[in-house]
């Protein structure tokens, strides 16, 4: 038998409960999050559009770049403001 | 460093001589620790390989080595002198005037010869450091122990649990992952930096273990360490160096003599096979950014192609041939001090210029080349790498041309008319936008352009490694000074 030591982080995956599917987003807070990527807003702009025509309540954010993870201070005021969010990623 | 966890055993107060039967200077210094018996002093004598030697003298045997160990006997015999506990003085081999300084005592051993040196110690035997390091210092190692059945080939039980990088591994053993750990003065629990994309904390124990399994050598272990500590920091943002679709992955270019004095290559083959430091090195970085952090391809590393680099990418600065200062010290590292450049690169390509032997048509070459770098029409958005072969800096050294000299050549070359690189210019698409058609654009952002002297003697060749998403942006080159 050989022992081995632990090469990785040792982390053990909790898994988390999603958060059901709304039946309708009228009068929901809707989070659109740019992650900086060239057009995106012009795919965020269109969904807005949509979006405010079912009757949500849309809110915009933007990470200050694609290549980096949202703040935490963003994820933050995101989770907190919405009830549903959409990030778009595009080229 | 020496880790050493188990308190030492303590010492009797008087003498203390440590021999053993196999060292022919033991044998010879009997009769002197026979007459120091009967002094004053109480003398008490481990013995670590016979434990009926000496046959004179009630020795103890330190079967465990464990008062070897702690008291860090290297040479045989070696006798000290102890108070309240404490070694006021010490002494290896045979020499009368040492012993009789320690001892106290005249007239030692007079029929001897005045000196002769002594012998290796068994704890520091290289048949058996390894286990004793293990079987005192092993508990300072916190990782959680894996053990592979008798009948599991271990190679493929570490490809099974998803620990390698496609190549096998070296198993990290205890004896492995304490063995490299001589190789820095930190100690094994000593947070280096935080690795993405999991953001887990990395001790220097979890870079040892990746380090043996890369195949490093103990003293390739201080610049893993400054490796890893160059790329998990905002500024060189590895999360986004592993995230992007981009070909590109941490290239680390050692500068100083410490990266010669490891074998490190900068010569022939510089980017290629066949050198330990240069692949295993680059290796264990990415072992960590993989095992550690938890990047993998296809998880939160999305590379569209990757590159071969991406299993490692580091190499030497050819320092000592340079006509330049290196590129660490360009960088601000201290002149003479071991330091490396982190760069997120994609795979080298060569630039031949057979013909040039003045410095202005080479450097016509290098920013004709430059200018297609990830496209003809890119502008600002990547840095790169300029590697110039001897043969190439040769010219520019001729010339008198210094590194600030090469570099604004190329950069002058490389201000390229707005008209050239917007859309639909050229019959190509991609491009700037139109407004900024009168504009004239330089091809690279100040500093974006990094020079490095590396290859082998023979060929008129240098190369470009290119960079990736620069700035606040994406990921800036840094430049650290190695510490052991």
């Amino acid at each position: 038998m050989t022992t081995l030591l632990d090469p990785t982080n040792e982390r053990r995956v909790s898994t988390m409960e999603r958060v059901g599917r709304p039946e309708s987003l009228r009068g929901l807070t809707v989070g659109l999050l740019d992650i900086s990527k060239a057009r995106g807003d012009v795919f965020l702009d269109r969904l807005e559009e949509r979006l405010s025509e079912m009757g949500a309540d849309v809110r915009r954010f933007k990470k200050p770049t694609f290549t980096k993870p949202a703040p935490v201070d963003l994820r933050h005021e995101i989770a907190t403001q919405c009830q549903v969010v959409i990030e778009a990623l595009a080229d | 460093m020496t880790i050493t966890t188990r308190s030492a055993p303590v010492l009797p107060d008087g003498l203390v001589i440590v021999v053993k039967r196999e060292c022919e200077t033991c044998r010879m210094t009997v009769p002197v620790i026979e007459q120091l018996r009967n002094g004053p002093l109480p003398v008490t004598v481990y013995t670590q390989d016979d434990p009926n030697f000496p046959e004179s003298v009630d020795a103890i045997h330190d079967h465990d080595l464990a008062v070897s160990w702690h008291h860090t006997i290297e040479t045989v015999p070696t006798v000290i002198r102890v108070n309240d506990g404490r070694e006021v003085a010490r002494t290896v081999g045979w020499s009368r005037t040492e012993w009789e300084a320690v001892t106290g005592r005249n007239g030692l051993g007079e029929d001897l010869p005045v000196m002769r040196p002594g012998c290796g110690s068994m704890s520091v035997d290289p048949d058996l450091v390894d286990s004793l390091r293990v079987r005192f210092g092993s508990s300072v190692l916190g990782a959680r122990r894996v053990e592979i059945a008798s009948a599991e080939d271990e190679f493929e039980a570490m490809f099974d649990r998803g620990w390698t990088d496609g190549l096998p591994v070296i198993p990290p053993t205890e004896e492995r992952v304490m063995r490299m750990l001589t190789g820095t003065s930190r100690a094994p629990d000593d947070v280096v930096a935080v690795v993405p994309p999991d953001l887990v904390e990395v001790t220097i124990e979890k870079i040892a273990i990746n380090a043996v399994m890369a195949g490093c050598k103990p003293e390739y272990l201080p610049w893993v360490i400054t490796a890893v500590e160059a790329v998990c920091n905002d500024t060189f943002n590895i999360h986004g160096v592993l995230a992007t679709t981009m070909p590109v992955g941490p290239v680390i270019v050692c500068s100083g003599p410490g990266a010669r004095a490891i074998g490190m290559n900068s010569g022939m083959n510089v980017f290629g096979q066949g050198n330990r430091a240069n692949l295993t090195i680059g290796r264990a970085v990415q072992l960590v950014i993989r095992n550690v952090g938890g990047g993998r391809p296809g998880e939160v590393d999305r590379a569209t192609h990757g590159n071969p680099g991406k299993i490692s990418f580091c190499f030497a600065e050819d320092d000592v041939h340079s006509p330049w200062t290196p590129l660490a010290q360009a960088r601000g590292a201290t002149p003479g001090v071991d330091a490396l450049t982190v760069f997120p690169g994609e795979g080298p390509r060569c630039v031949v210029d057979q013909i040039a032997r003045d410095p202005e048509s080479l450097s016509n070459t290098f920013a004709a080349c430059l200018r297609t770098l990830h496209n003809p029409k890119s502008i600002l958005a990547f840095d790169a790498i300029l590697v110039v072969g001897p043969e190439h800096a040769r010219v520019f050294a001729e010339a008198g041309w210094n590194r600030e000299r090469v570099v604004d050549e190329i950069n002058a070359r490389l201000q390229i008319p707005g008209s050239e690189l917007v859309r639909g210019a050229n019959g190509i698409a991609e491009g700037i936008p139109a407004h900024l058609k009168d504009a004239v654009l330089p091809k690279f952002r100040p500093g974006g352009l990094l020079l490095v002297h590396a290859g082998g003697g023979a060929g008129l060749f240098s190369a470009i490694i290119g960079g990736w998403a620069n700035g606040d942006v994406g990921s800036q080159p840094v430049t650290k000074e190695v510490t052991r």
